[in-house]
């Protein structure tokens, strides 16, 4: 690598090369029982590139209208050579990147990896995973099929319970009072602009701050990788993460070709909701919790408590690593573990229920 | 008054004008932005009332979905035969609901919302009872019509 960039003057006379050959030449990481979880945001980072991929492909066919957008992705489907499989793979890549941004993020929350000075890398990190699911969100109804149609009526309701500006986000989000082409108009620029320079600028800062950082050790685990020799990231962690990614591309490549994702029927705004309707798996726990939410608290309506109920808990997550100031002084931190415990247990047990519970009596 | 101007210095006085400045473009180039991504109101003709559906199209115990204006409209024939109408949009969150022959009354697939043959929310989260409409039976059509 060096001796590469040595002969090629031309690069080091415009940019400082050297400093950066250098940067990762030295650039280790510490081992130690958990250092595992440290190749899940390279997992993240590769499944988002695979959505930047395919994303592009499946732009050249795609057209975002209500009359032309259904038709365009069977298109794709159908005509096109392997255009079902540039679909497949941008759906299922989707599915493992919030998965893989999932386990990333309550990695990072478990071994407190948060606390100072890395405060923000946590912040824009959150941002990213809250981008994730809007990107599922907004692209879920692209191909205009029925399920997606309901999906986007219901969630885009669901804002106008945001007290005083629930109505105007409610037409920022439709471009009108209905879901309507308008709506898939805009949700398409969300999808294809809006979302991905956010997308971009953030994880060109998280990604900087983990660099500058380096890689944070697990307030139990400082001692034990005091005592062994790091690892040095080129080429050892860098192969063992391409390692990963391969493993990660024939999973996804299996995926798509076994399990091609469906495209179902077109949207009609005049057909009643079909049974069985149901969200993404990311939202399915939020889903299945309104259900139980009573219609009536006091005087309030349950479903709008619920909803803040969840908003709350989001901005709290966003605050952690300011909530929690002493993460290696006991005590206090260990309710955010409890904390983080029973969030998962939550999300894990009322996922399993939606799928398990009948929608009838 | 020179009181004023010697308390205020140079430095500081062109400070303010320069962040009051940014400030006023700033505010100059959000607002219309903002006002541009609010879509505009388009106005729809109000419907009043509206053919549902046909005479004998329907076999008691059950419903179809009509288009009132740009809203669904269910109509439902009831066990004993009655016609009924009500507006198709959930009070919950806004799906489409149908008339379910099993449950002989009205469900929304989305949350497991359940309606009685009045419209009125029997089970499940919906808050609130179905708009409904007056039906009304002239010749061979059945005219939904909205009560003021
Ligand atoms: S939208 Fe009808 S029950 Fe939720």
């Amino acid at each position: 690598m060096s001796t590469i960039v040595a002969k090629s003057s031309f690069w080091r006379e415009r940019f400082p090369v050297d400093a950066v050959v250098h940067f990762f030449a030295r650039k280790t990481v510490p081992l130690h029982r958990h250092t595992i979880w440290y190749y899940l945001g390279g997992m993240t980072l590769f499944f988002f590139l695979i959505q930047v991929g395919t994303g592009v492909l499946l732009l050249l066919y795609y057209r975002p209208t209500a009359e032309a957008a259904f038709e365009s992705v069977q298109f794709i489907m159908t005509k096109v050579q392997f255009g079902w499989l540039i679909r497949s793979l941008h759906s299922w890549s989707a599915n493992l990147m919030v998965a893989a941004a999932m386990i990333h993020m309550f990695s990072v929350f478990f071994l407190k990896a948060y606390r100072k000075p890395r405060e923000i890398t946590w912040v824009s990190g959150v941002l990213l995973f809250f981008l994730a699911l809007a990107f599922g969100f907004t692209g879920y109804l692209l191909p205009w099929n029925t399920l997606a149609y309901f999906a986007t009526r219901v969630g885009t309701e669901i804002v106008s319970v945001v007290p005083v500006i629930g109505h105007e986000l409610l037409l920022f989000l439709r471009g009108g009072e209905d879901v309507t082409g308008a709506t898939l108009t805009r949700l398409f620029g969300f999808h294809v602009a809006v979302l991905p320079m956010l997308t971009t600028t953030l994880l060109v800062l998280h990604l900087l701050l983990v660099q500058v950082q380096g890689m944070s050790v697990p307030p139990g685990e400082e001692a034990r990788a005091v005592q062994r020799k790091p690892m040095p990231f080129f080429p050892y962690f860098l192969m063992r993460d391409l390692v990963g990614w391969l493993v990660a591309l024939g999973m996804l490549a299996a995926l798509a070709a076994l399990f091609p994702w469906e495209l179902g029927e077109k949207a009609d705004p005049f057909a009643p909701a079909p049974p069985g309707i149901k969200p993404e798996w990311y939202f399915l726990f939020m889903f299945q919790t309104l259900k139980y939410v009573p219609a009536k608290i006091l005087f309030l309506d349950g479903e709008v408590l619920g909803i803040l109920a969840f908003g709350l808990v989001g901005v709290f997550w966003l605050l952690v690593p300011f909530l929690d100031r002493h993460p290696e002084a006991g005590g206090r931190t260990r309710w955010f573990t409890v904390f983080g415990w029973l969030a998962l247990a939550f999300i894990v047990v009322m996922s399993l229920l939606a799928y398990v519970v009948p929608q009838t009596f | 008054m020179s009181d004023f101007f010697s308390r205020l210095s140079r430095r500081s006085f062109l400070d303010y004008l320069l962040g009051g400045g940014l400030a006023a473009l700033a505010g100059a180039v959000l607002f219309p932005v903002l006002k541009y991504i609010m879509p505009p109101a388009i106005p729809q003709a109000v419907q009043n009332d509206v053919v549902a559906g046909k005479v004998g199209e329907l076999a008691p115990n059950s419903g179809k979905v009509f288009r009132f204006g740009n809203k669904p409209g269910l109509l439902v024939r009831t066990p004993a035969g009655d016609y009924r109408a009500f507006s198709a949009v959930c009070t919950h969150l806004q799906c489409t609901v149908q008339y379910r022959d099993d449950f002989k009354h009205i469900w929304c697939a989305c949350h497991n919302g359940h309606f009685d043959l009045t419209g009125r929310n029997i089970a499940g989260p919906p808050p609130r009872p179905l708009e409904e409409y007056r039906v009304e039976i002239r010749g061979e059509d059945v005219f939904a019509i909205r009560q003021s």
